[in-house]
């Protein structure tokens, strides 16, 4: 039998396991379609807020010695409303709409902008590292996410994920309060704060001084966290973190991650990304014997 | 004692020369060996440090090993690029992007503003043999540059370096594309390149298409990475740091964005 790269994340039901991660090129519905041709699974918007926000003047981005970026750029976004204008007619793409904002009342505002639009599912980013009162600083409060999850699931019918990273408080807890609150499905994990400073004018090159490290330095941390959350919660899950080739992305899935996202290996080897790691997976598949997706999902745990 | 370059970090240059080429535009050069030979069309995100960083066309130098950024002052950043003095610092990292195709026969440039800079380079990639007319657009004769640096640098060729001024203190009066107009009514060219503001090249690549001629323009968005990350450049479905700057006619032409809208900071599309 051959091998089908379909998995499931829950109720979310994808043709490719790898997805464009939030942050990356999601602006415009055009370059959405151009993605999923490209051999994305699904793609994630950026983290919409209720207004429109400018984010971080430059530079908002840096290649690290190595491999990896930090980046701070601050969220920027059209807003809900007028980014869900703009997918309105999106008719081929599975879209997931990535939230930001600070109370449950923000979240329940954006949902209902989503009311008539076709989403995949609602992201709902708890671990943005650079921008105050939202993302992380969220993430790091448990009894406002189980608010804010209670309050999202009960406005909407569509599968809600959340976003976790590693802020000040143990992400486990993050994980425990949005799985208690109800959620679909948790993706693992946001950038990690970190900064960059030129030695010869001595000063810290972000605009905002501190931003996220994402990338190949990350990926280990990330695939620890999956297997984590894998081995305490029975939750589906999305692996992240410096995924840039189909050993990566098998290793998420082996750690128990039943899809993968992909953001900063776009920028280090643009959207033909997704083709070669969807090809790699495959091949793997027919080496080992695989037929599934999810027949390889979380097997490191057996261990 | 140098740190290791790599493209997507900055690496810091000291402002050895600035000329002033109008009232408010100036040549910043500096030594640099990787951005002293990029292709016509590649551009370097700049960082003002503790302002700003935003992405330039890399402007050539007569002298060897150098490069530079010609700056019109308009907004904050590039007022505060523009008032870099000599022996100060500002961070580049590239280059970036594609370039133009290099075609060989009769060809036609037409540029406007700082718009003229991937052009100008462009001249430096042709060969003597080719028949080169450049026209150059300006609102009035002292926001004119470039055109005795253009007129050196085609001295081996058959060429024509026409000015245009909007209120006809100089040179022809009019718009850049009303002389183009003119020209290709009797004149056939192997290709036409343009860089400026997106109307003018709007207007430059129906011109050119409708006359079945090749023409590439170098576009210019908002940017923040100038990596395909973070999406604030795209036209449609492209990125002009990734894809461009440098697109054929016939690609823009099915762009409903080109011509018409650009993205603000937050992603919302705005018209021109």
């Amino acid at each position: 039998m051959n091998p089908s790269l379909f998995t499931s994340i829950g109720s979310i039901k994808l043709a490719r396991p790898t997805i464009l991660a939030s942050g990356i090129l999601g602006i415009s519905l055009d370059v959405f379609n151009r993605i999923y041709q490209a051999g994305a699974g699904a793609v994630v918007t950026k983290s919409l807020s209720k207004e429109p926000w400018d984010g971080y003047p430059n530079p908002t981005i840096f290649g690290v010695k190595g491999g990896g970026w930090i980046n701070a750029v601050g969220l920027s976004n059209p807003g809900a409303p007028n980014f869900a204008k703009m997918i309105s007619s999106n008719k081929d793409v599975p879209i997931i709409v990535s939230l930001v904002g600070s109370i449950p009342k923000d979240f329940e505002f954006m949902i209902k902008q989503f009311e008539d639009i076709s989403v995949l599912a609602f992201e709902l980013n708890l671990s943005c590292p650079h921008v105050a009162k939202v993302g992380l600083e969220v993430g790091d409060d448990p009894d406002l996410v189980k608010k804010i999850v209670k309050t999202v699931k009960s406005k909407t019918d569509v599968p809600v994920i959340a976003k976790v990273g590693l802020g000040t408080t143990n992400y486990l807890d993050t994980v425990d309060a949005a799985c208690k609150a109800g959620i679909d499905a948790i993706t693992a994990i946001n950038t990690l704060r970190a900064m960059a400073i030129d030695v010869e004018t001595e000063r810290p090159i972000l605009s905002n001084k501190i931003g996220g490290l994402s990338g190949t330095p990350i990926k280990p941390v990330a695939v620890r966290c999956v297997y984590e959350i894998s081995s305490q919660y029975d939750i589906p899950i999305i692996g992240c973190g410096g995924i840039s080739s189909w050993d990566d992305a098998v290793e998420f899935i082996l750690a128990g991650a039943s899809a993968v996202q992909i953001g900063s290996a776009v920028g280090d080897n643009w959207i033909s990304v997704f083709d070669d790691i969807n090809k790699g997976i495959l091949q793997y598949m027919e080496k080992k014997g695989f037929s599934k997706i999810e027949d390889m999902v979380g097997r490191a745990k057996k261990f | 004692m140098v740190v290791q370059r790599n493209s997507n970090r900055q690496t810091i240059c000291k402002i050895e020369k600035v000329t002033d080429e109008t009232p408010t535009v100036r040549t910043l050069t500096f030594s640099d060996d990787v951005l002293c030979n990029v292709l016509p069309g590649q551009f370097a995100m700049v960082w003002v440090p503790g302002v700003n960083e935003l992405p330039m066309s890399v402007m050539i130098s007569p002298e060897k090993g150098k490069a530079a950024f010609t700056i019109r002052k308009y907004g904050q950043s590039s007022t505060a690029l523009y008032n870099v003095k000599v022996g100060e610092s500002i961070g580049v990292r590239g280059p970036y992007g594609n370039s133009f195709t290099i075609k060989k026969g009769k060809l036609l440039l037409v540029g406007g503003g700082t718009g003229l800079v991937p052009l100008i380079r462009l001249l430096t990639f042709f060969t003597p043999t080719d028949d080169v007319t450049i026209i150059m657009g300006a609102k009035t004769k002292n926001e004119v540059f470039f055109e005795d640096y253009a007129n050196r640098l085609l001295d081996k060729n058959k060429h024509q370096v026409i000015v245009a001024t909007e209120d006809g203190t100089y040179g022809q009066k009019g718009l850049v594309t009303d002389i183009m107009d003119k020209l290709c009514q009797d004149t056939k060219f192997d290709a036409v390149y343009t860089c400026g503001p997106e109307l003018m090249m709007s207007k430059v690549v129906s011109i050119a298409t409708s006359k079945g001629m090749f023409v590439e323009a170098s576009l210019e968005r908002m940017m923040k990475c100038g990596v395909g990350i973070c999406g604030s450049c795209c036209v449609n479905d492209l990125l002009v740091c990734k894809d461009g700057t440098i697109f054929d006619g016939k690609t823009l032409l099915s762009k409903s964005e080109f011509g018409h809208t650009h993205r603000n900071k937050a992603g919302i599309l705005e018209a021109y």
